[in-house]
């Protein structure tokens, strides 16, 4: 929304009413794609992409300026005649960055699709290396202090640590381990 | 000679596309290709940088179309240079991958995938070098970062896909960022061309020229790896195959440096952004370096170490003064070099140890002085030991803070000495537990719990490979070159030479900016 706002201030003289109401639009658009991205499934994030990308684009034909006549070809509307040519270049813009958008979310897709036919479903997991590595010199520590207490040695609290207890199901196939993971960087 | 300009970015499109109608055809006619465009490529940077060099920027006109309409392409010393690095660099890298390739029957790196893709990244990084302006500058990234995608997926396994699933993700968002700072730019300006934004901007209202400054630097901030925004980088990388992680971690944040430079240099040369960039350099710093003390793998070590790096680079450019940016320049270069260097030894560590854990790891040092000798000297260079260009690179960076005087950039520069003993420190940490510790336990590690995903996948491959690779040794170098590497391969058991010569290469580039790198201090 800040560029939004940015953008009509930007936009200073040149703003009609139409051009007001795209970078709204925009506006609204890239504020709903943000909210997606926040999501932890694969499908969720493309559509916010999407929408994030959609937004933007509007925005980049809001700095173009007031509509006119079809840029570059003579011709149109006979109404339209008198007015001056519209901006060919965000027209450019946006078709370039419409294909890349297209692009990316046909990978993204393809990752989703390749993620759900491993581990069951298309969400984002955490990367738990680094807990592990916590975990280990945590798990180190908590071995020295039980013994030098000499005291019942409980077992690690897993749930705790937000690691499970084997590396090896680290590849993250226990898709409770991942939605844990989630609440643990949530709070940090 | 400016219409040498495109071919950076064509030659290696074209054979991409060559690659893709021969699929999996034709090894043998495929490796020279990749080979033979990418010395290509270089030999035309070089041929860039001394005409940069001798009279000024050179510059293209795609099409004859004039500047606020039509594609530039610009060749200045900075833009030359950085082309010319990132090409001997690609090159190196591709030659490792080759060897890497023939001795594992390209389990790793397949060529009808890897070959393809590899090159198109090229294409975006002399695209993203080469752009005069903004929105081209763009999707020069974009082409990059699609290729990088590819790339960091490969193979497709579950942790690829996990860690690939992030960086796509950060990247996507950052290239929105991107639009929309282009966007605001063109909507204030009414261009994207580099040069007449540079003009134009000052004329701007202030708070419009910050907002269109702070998300671009944000945006740039994100691909450069820049403290706060930095999250995706270690659980990216490391589980990219050796090449891949290699030739990211030495580029393709530098390329986010680039746009920093260029964004604080020649679009918003007033220093408004100074004190969040300091403050953002000290924290890039410390947080990655305090990250790499920690880590038990020497792959994430190493990524670690980027970041803090990166925390350099940075420094300089919100310093501003001539001195500074002259040092980062030769910071960003040296650094390219050294850290796609680190990484592909720490493959070359792999190959031969079975493990990137420094838990598994040990006695290489005299299993394979060779690999000890070859992470050594860029593991001093990185942690900036003289005579040494980091150490070089480190000095001006300091000099440029101490001329400087201000409290946040004598604090920088204190920061930065402790930095960079402490990068030594988990360097030396990694050189004693792997090299110079006893060897952990006799015979192949069995493949239980690896660190990186990409350790199981190797290590089913690994004891044929090791064999089938001592059996192909002259054969098997078909890709490759007559280097000097190769008797010494020989010596230590196994790794096909291009590997080595090309980790041997990139070792010798990085040297050589001590003596050679002294013009681009003038």
């Amino acid at each position: 929304m800040s560029a939004g706002a940015g953008l009509l201030a930007a936009g200073g003289g040149g703003a009609s009413g139409g051009t007001v109401a795209l970078a709204v639009t925009g506006g609204a658009l890239v504020t709903a794609g943000i909210a997606m991205l926040l999501e932890r499934s694969l499908t969720r994030l493309v559509v916010g992409i999407l929408l994030l990308g959609n937004g933007v684009n509007l925005l980049i034909l809001t700095g173009g300026g007031p509509a006119g006549r079809a840029p570059i070809l003579h011709g149109g509307p006979p109404e339209a005649a008198h007015r001056p040519m519209a901006d060919p270049l965000p027209q450019i813009m946006i078709l370039t960055a419409i294909v890349i958008a297209l692009a990316s979310a046909a990978f993204v897709l393809a990752i989703a699709y390749r993620s759900g036919r491993l581990g069951g479903e298309d969400e984002v997991r955490d990367d738990i290396e680094d807990r592990r590595v916590a975990r280990r010199r945590g798990g180190m520590r908590a071995e020295r202090e039980r013994r030098a207490i000499a005291g019942p040695a409980d077992p690690i609290d897993p749930d705790e640590l937000g690691a499970p207890e084997a590396p090896d199901a680290a590849d993250g196939r226990d898709a409770a381990d991942g939605r844990d993971g989630g609440a643990g960087e949530g709070g940090r | 000679m400016n219409e040498l300009l495109p071919l950076p970015v064509l030659l290696p499109l074209l054979a991409a596309a060559v690659k893709i109608i021969l699929g999996p055809r034709h090894p043998r006619l495929q490796r020279t290709i990749s080979v033979a465009v990418l010395a290509a490529v270089l030999a035309v940077a070089v041929a860039l940088l001394l005409d940069a060099d001798r009279s000024g920027a050179q510059v293209l006109q795609m099409g004859g179309w004039p500047a606020p309409v039509g594609i530039t392409l610009v060749a200045d010393r900075l833009s030359a240079l950085m082309l010319v690095v990132s090409s001997a660099v690609t090159l190196c890298v591709m030659v490792y991958a080759i060897g890497q390739g023939t001795a594992d029957r390209d389990h790793l790196t397949p060529l009808s995938v890897f070959h393809p893709t590899y090159l198109l990244l090229v294409a975006g990084v002399a695209d993203a070098f080469l752009a005069g302006d903004l929105f081209n500058m763009f999707v020069g990234f974009e082409i990059m970062l699609m290729a990088s995608y590819v790339l960091i997926t490969l193979g497709g396994t579950l942790p690829r896909i996990r860690a690939g699933t992030t960086y796509i993700m950060v990247a996507l968002s950052s290239s929105m960022l991107f639009l929309v700072a282009i966007a605001v730019l063109y909507a204030a300006t009414g261009t994207v061309n580099l040069a007449q934004l540079s003009d134009r901007i000052a004329a701007l209202p202030p708070g419009t020229s910050l907002v269109a400054e702070l998300v671009l630097l944000t945006a740039f901030g994100v691909k450069a790896a820049v403290f706060p925004l930095s999250m995706w980088l270690p659980d990216s990388y490391p589980t990219a195959p050796a090449p891949v992680t290699a030739v990211f971690a030495g580029l393709l944040t530098k390329i986010g440096i680039y746009g920093l430079i260029r964004a604080e240099t020649l679009l918003f040369p007033d220093d408004r952004a100074r004190d969040l960039l300091l403050v953002a350099a000290m924290l890039s710093m410390v947080v990655g370096v305090l990250g790499a003390l920690v880590q038990v793998d020497v792959k994430r070590l190493v990524s670690f170490t980027l970041v803090s790096h990166v925390g350099y680079m940075v420094f300089g450019v919100a310093l501003q003064s001539a001195a500074a940016l002259t040092a980062t320049v030769f910071y960003v270069l040296h650094h390219i070099t050294v850290q796609t260097t680190l990484f592909l030894v720490t493959g070359l560590v792999e190959r031969r140890g079975g493990s990137t854990s420094l838990e598994r790891l040990g006695g290489l040092a005299r299993t394979a002085p060779l690999v000890g000798l070859l992470f050594f000297v860029p593991a001093m260079n990185l942690g900036g030991l003289p005579p040494l260009p980091g150490f070089l690179g480190k000095l001006g960076l300091f000099q440029a803070g101490l001329e400087d005087g201000g409290p946040l950039a004598l604090t920088l520069v204190a920061t930065a000495v402790v930095t960079s003993l402490l990068t030594l420190y988990a360097l030396v940490k990694v050189w004693n537990r792997a090299f110079w510790r006893a060897p952990a336990a006799p015979g192949p590690p069995s493949g239980a719990g690896s660190f990186s995903g990409a350790a199981p996948l190797y290590e089913a491959v690994s004891p044929a490979a090791a064999s089938r690779a001592g059996g192909a040794g002259p054969g098997g170098a078909d890709g490759g070159e007559d280097d000097p590497g190769e008797g010494l391969a020989h010596r230590t058991a196994r790794l096909p030479a291009p590997m080595v010569g090309a980790s041997m290469a990139l070792i010798a580039l990085g040297l050589s900016y001590t003596i050679g790198g002294g013009p681009s201090w003038r």
